[in-house]
């Protein structure tokens, strides 16, 4: 083991709310070497982004450390003044942040800005402080860094933000990086370019590092050592491969679980013990369809244009037959949630023909088509489900609505009465109907969402990243209950994600999607295990999955 | 439900003391605007010249004006015009201008561009000279105050409600409401405007303070409510005249009503939005 960088000996830390003193922090105790990378991971509320904010005292000013201490090369560093901090921070530590866009200055060149940070901590003349800035756009492998320079925010995409996050970070050779899911809203093939790059960088550099993030997969494939941590403690702390092939701590286990990889299965994602009736209805066989019914959904030649430029969905056709899940996967900007929301009918196509149940639906208007009465039989599930809810409506309103709206219900009893099958077909508890959105958890809002989708019995549910912003064991859950209540209702699915081992296990079938066009599509599990095209290759690469991190470590 | 309102209301009243003050303030206002003309010691209207012009007393607490009329009196009577002036200029351009810039942020498009132009050109004028030519192009009357005051408020709201609505009709709840079969028209009204009424409570708090100055402006310089009616505005005109032989209480005191009216106004305005945003409600 190499010399001590960093030790933590039972950190507290407390958040001061009107509810009187959370502590979010009980008790960590961790040390990390010199040029170490440690993976901190943990859901959200697990406290493991307020560790790496008291490492580099960027608390909000109602949290503090309340008991233990932090020593960074010997000296206690919670205890030394907030001048003396100043020198430590970007010299000797520094953090990047989860959103590179919102963590830059927006009306400042980001050459100009990461000489700033130079300047920041060695009197330079502000040449050598932009030659130096050059310096480190190269070095972060960003194309023409000469004409980078004077680029603002806006005008690069996130991958390249981030790579500027990583240059102001390294700036000034910082011993310790703290970087918190430092590539969480990035595209997966982005993801691994940027991670590549970053722990490229710390080990040439001998910088020691920590990543803090949710996904155990990424912490597996770049961590030598990972710590897990739930509701402020560390649970578990262990190499990855050990932690995957034999998890302790029954956190730990059911995290594991409920990560998906390449090869899980809808039914593995929840240990056996926490399973409510989730699966209850198991793989049974599809009713058989009379030869001659007309698929369910049947896409021909949609083309989207938005006011100027090139089209945002090109040429796509696509069917469906009823009770069939259809994933369509794509990076962001491949017009997946264009698509989605065209054949949801919430956006007119600019080209091309749509049909339901051998219905042409295309040619009438979204904005009459709330009067169709397919209105109910395709509804949608939405990405975030903390601005999917009014917050002035109730979880009972937000059920309610569709029913009254679309299925001619009346207040009254019937109404509550279906209101209820519904929560509880979700798992929503019935008590929770009362409550406002923010008063509930992101794993209820998302049965809120899919309860009023389900509410009026729909024939096609488009499902537009419906776990995207959820926690994996959330996550986990939520997919066993779409599944389910897809089987229930012969229910059929278009599924959009970016999370191809999500698609692997939820659909028969997937789309990929680049830049608005198809480019492949056919059997789910036999097209990502043998890609076609180069693109669904690379998308399927770049997935960090743990197995064969794992084959890899073993030999 | 409403219990948990209170509750909540006491706990923002609390921690904020200065809307708490402004609160009571405010209620206390509302009351004397209702029981005004009952509780009055002297009779507001009738002159009695043998008492005219004395200075404040035990009798007169505010003195009397050139008429013998008490002051103190006048002041209690005159708060139910200028709060009725000021309520209903401000309720009917908050109604008019909160549908019209809502449904102009969810639209977008020309005719989001024709109001906004049409929105610039009325904020161009000086919106004072502007009521002033409105009332008396219309005539001396109280609704044409309260039009004229309307008017003149109603590019602030349009403005605000356009861009409150602006910026969240791509929210999940929007699409989502759509998708449950609501028109668009049903999605402005009954989902983005209950939705942008907190923010627009600060508006109108501050607007009412605005509005009452306005219709007392009106009348000082006699494009209002007409002498002998009590109302702030005239009061401070006529005491005005007196001012220079010393006669300090006939302006002093209903300026004072003015300036308390107003500040009691601003301040309720940002606790108003705290108590009504259910997100604040944890």
């Amino acid at each position: 083991m190499t010399k001590s960088l960093l030790e933590m000996n039972d950190l507290h830390v407390t958040f001061s709310t009107r509810r009187g003193l959370v502590e979010a922090v009980r008790g960590v105790t961790l040390s990390l070497g010199e040029g170490e990378m440690l993976g901190l991971v943990g859901e959200s509320g697990s406290g493991k982004s307020v560790t790496g904010f008291a490492i580099t005292r960027l608390l909000d000013a109602a949290g503090r450390v309340a008991a233990g201490n932090i020593r960074f090369r010997g000296q206690d560093i919670t205890k030394i003044s907030a001048g003396d901090f100043r020198h430590l921070h970007g010299a000797a530590m520094a953090m990047i942040f989860q959103n590179p866009r919102a963590a830059l200055n927006p009306i400042r060149a980001v050459g100009d800005q990461i000489a700033d940070a130079i300047t920041a901590h060695k009197r330079m003349p502000r040449d050598e402080a932009r030659a130096q800035a050059l310096g480190l756009l190269r070095a972060v492998q960003i194309r023409d860094p000469e004409k980078r320079m004077a680029a603002y925010p806006h005008e690069l995409s996130g991958g390249m933000c981030q790579r500027v996050m990583i240059a102001m970070a390294i700036s000034c050779n910082p011993a310790l990086l703290i970087a918190d899911e430092p590539t969480t809203g990035l595209d997966v093939t982005t993801q691994k370019v940027v991670m590549d790059l970053l722990t490229g960088i710390a080990a040439e550099r001998g910088m020691a590092t920590i990543l803090i993030t949710h996904d155990l997969g990424l912490a597996a494939r770049y961590c030598r050592r990972v710590v897990v941590m739930e509701q402020g403690r560390l649970v578990e702390e262990a190499e990855p491969l050990r932690l995957f092939r034999a998890p302790k701590h029954a956190y730990t286990k059911r995290l594991v679980a409920a990560s998906p990889t390449a090869s899980s299965r809808i039914e593995d994602l929840v240990p056996e013990e926490d399973r409510g009736r989730e699966i209850s209805v198991l793989a049974a066989p599809r009713p058989a369809r009379a030869p001659g019914t007309p698929p369910l959904l049947e896409v021909q030649k949609i083309v989207k244009r938005f006011d100027q430029g090139a089209a945002a969905v090109a040429d796509c056709s696509m069917t469906s037959s009823a009770g069939e899940s259809v994933g369509l996967v794509g990076e962001s900007g491949s017009g997946k949630s264009t698509t989605s929301r065209i054949i949801c009918r919430l956006i007119d196509p600019s080209e091309g023909e749509i049909a339901f149940e051998g219905q042409s639906i295309g040619h009438i208007p979204a904005r009459d088509f709330h009067r169709s009465p397919f209105r109910k039989d395709i509804q949608i599930v939405f990405q975030d489900p903390n601005d999917s809810l009014n917050p002035r409506f109730t979880a009972f309103d937000c059920i309610a609505h569709p029913l009254l709206r679309l299925s001619g219900m009346r207040p009254g009893d019937v109404l509550r009465q279906r209101v209820e099958e519904c929560a509880q077909r979700v798992g929503l508890g019935l008590d929770l109907l009362t409550r406002f959105p923010h008063q509930l958890s992101g794993g209820q809002k998302a049965r809120v969402g899919i309860a009023r989708a389900i509410a009026c019995r729909p024939r096609l549910l488009v499902l537009d990243e419906p776990t995207a912003a959820l926690d994996v064991s959330v996550q986990a859950v939520v997919l066993q209950l779409l599944d389910r209540l897809r089987r229930e209702d012969d229910l059929a699915f278009l599924f959009v994600s970016h999370d191809l081992n999500v698609v692997r296990m939820m659909c028969d079938r997937t789309i990929v999607l680049q830049s608005g066009r198809i480019v492949e599509q056919g059997e789910s599990r036999a097209m990502f295990d043998n890609p076609k095209t180069a693109y669904t290759r690379e998308l399927v690469d770049a997935v960090p999955h743990i197995e064969p991190e794992l084959a890899a470590m073993a030999t | 439900m409403t219990s948990a309102t209170l509750r909540h209301a006491g706990w923002i009243l609390r921690g904020n003391p200065l809307t708490a003050v402004a609160a009571t303030g405010v209620v206390l206002l509302t009351l004397i605007a209702m029981f005004g003309p009952w509780i009055v010691p002297y009779d507001p209207i009738v002159s009695n010249v043998s008492q005219a012009l004395m200075p404040p007393s035990a009798a007169h607490i505010a003195g009397t004006d050139q008429l013998g009329r008490d002051v103190f009196s006048r002041l209690i009577v005159a708060a139910r015009l200028d709060l009725v002036i000021a309520i209903s200029a401000v309720g009917i351009s908050f109604a008019i201008g909160a549908v019209i810039g809502a449904i102009c942020g969810y639209t977008g498009g020309k005719l989001d561009r024709g109001v906004g132009r049409f929105v610039d050109v009325v904020m161009a004028f000086p919106l004072f000279v502007l009521a002033m030519a409105m009332v008396a192009a219309l005539g001396n009357r109280v609704e044409n105050i309260v039009i004229a005051t309307a008017i003149i408020n109603l590019p602030f709201y349009i403005r605000f409600a356009r861009a409150e609505v602006n910026v969240r009709r791509n929210v999940g709840w929007v699409e989502a409401a759509r998708a449950c079969g609501d028109s668009h028209l049903s999605v402005v009204l009954r989902f983005l405007l209950p939705n942008v009424l907190p923010a627009m409570a600060v508006q109108i708090s501050l607007n009412l303070g605005w509005a009452i100055l306005n219709a007392a402006g009106l009348s000082f310089i006699g494009l209002g409510v007409k002498p002998p009616t009590p109302e702030w505005g005239i009061m401070v005109a006529e005491g005005a005249r007196f001012i220079s032989t010393g006669k300090w209480w006939l302006v002093a005191f209903p300026g004072l009503a003015l300036m308390l009216t107003v500040l009691c106004f601003n301040l309720l305005g940002d606790g108003v939005r705290d108590i009504l945003d259910p997100r604040m409600r944890t």
